[in-house]
């Protein structure tokens, strides 16, 4: 019986570690980006292209920064909880990422218009500087102007209500 | 057989469609090109993860891929280059990941293993006892083996 104790010490553990690794998603990458200064960038806005924003323009405001397109289908799927329980939350900045304005216009048209203001960022640049990989993408900003969180993928119910928005009214103070 | 040639057939007028997968850079330097396609095969692509920014035709490859050019044709360095990516994506991001705190078992994980097991092969060797015969089993088996 004592000559199992060795195999079994190891065994046991073996097996709790590799189930923990079951849960963990792998298209998760953890953003470099949590606890630092939100990247810049100066974008046209997409219902006045002459207009530019920059994150300065929300310095001392908590905002959220949604990157979303007219081709991408999980946002559709979150678009309704962005509608319900974001909209008037927070300023909220969409950030239309490698699209057309028109079908973006259209988009919004269609399916309602969450965002305080709506940018555009056709060429991706600033998708890449905020380490953009998978639309929709969601970063919370502090009123200092770095980024305290970030979710990658359709955000569900729970994300918005458990993370999102305790997170932006504790920053609100 | 004729089945078979027809497949033949079909995957040579397929093949050179598949191969066109990226578009290449032209740089003035081969210096230039060769750090290019060095960096490429450095640096994973985050959409499709198990391909590297050469292999990939995502189109945030695409982007990550442009991004390098211009920074290598403005001679940024390597090590300049990579810290670019990796503010923006993380460790992730590089096939080869840093050796720090968070990564050290990753590194010295399967050398720790084999002198775990070098030293479990000794450990058993020596537990092996050799049998101690008394002088008259000694005799009694010589004599066996002589007859």
């Amino acid at each position: 019986m004592k000559r199992f104790y060795l195999p079994l010490a190891i065994f046991v553990p073996l097996i709790f570690l590799l189930f923990a690794g079951l849960k963990i998603d792998p298209d998760l990458v953890p953003s470099p980006l949590i606890g630092k200064a939100a990247p810049g960038f100066s974008l046209p806005q997409l219902q006045d292209t002459s207009r530019r924003i920059s994150p300065q323009d929300f310095r001392g405001q908590v905002w959220v920064l949604n990157v979303w397109a007219s081709w991408c289908t999980a946002c559709v799927e979150e678009h309704p909880r962005i509608m319900r329980y974001l909209k008037d939350e927070v300023v909220l900045v969409g950030l239309n990422y490698k699209d057309q304005n028109d079908a973006a216009l259209e988009w919004l048209e269609n399916w309602g218009d969450p965002y305080t203001v709506s940018i555009i960022d056709s060429g991706g640049r600033a998708g890449l500087d905020w380490g953009v990989y998978g639309v929709p993408e969601t970063f919370v900003i502090d009123k200092e102007g770095k980024i305290r969180y970030k979710h990658i993928g359709p955000l569900a119910n729970v994300d918005i209500i458990k993370h999102i928005i305790p997170l932006v009214r504790r920053l609100n103070g | 057989m004729v089945r078979k040639l027809i497949c033949i057939a079909m995957l040579i007028v397929v093949a050179p469609g598949a191969q066109a997968v990226f578009q290449p850079q032209v740089f003035d330097s081969v210096e230039h090109e060769q750090r290019y396609m060095r960096l490429l095969n450095e640096l994973r692509c985050l959409v499709c993860q198990n391909q590297t920014l050469a292999d990939s035709n995502a189109d945030l490859a695409i982007d990550m891929r442009a991004a390098i050019s211009k920074m290598v044709r403005d001679d940024a360095s390597d090590v300049q280059i990579i810290k670019f990516m990796v503010d923006r994506y993380g460790d992730f991001v590089r096939y080869r990941p840093p050796l720090d705190a968070r990564t050290a078992l990753l590194w010295v994980g399967p050398f720790l293993l084999v002198v775990a097991a070098l030293a479990y092969v000794v450990r058993v060797g020596r537990s092996q006892k050799k049998v101690a015969l008394s002088d008259a089993q000694i005799s009694d088996a010589k004599r066996i083996l002589d007859q």
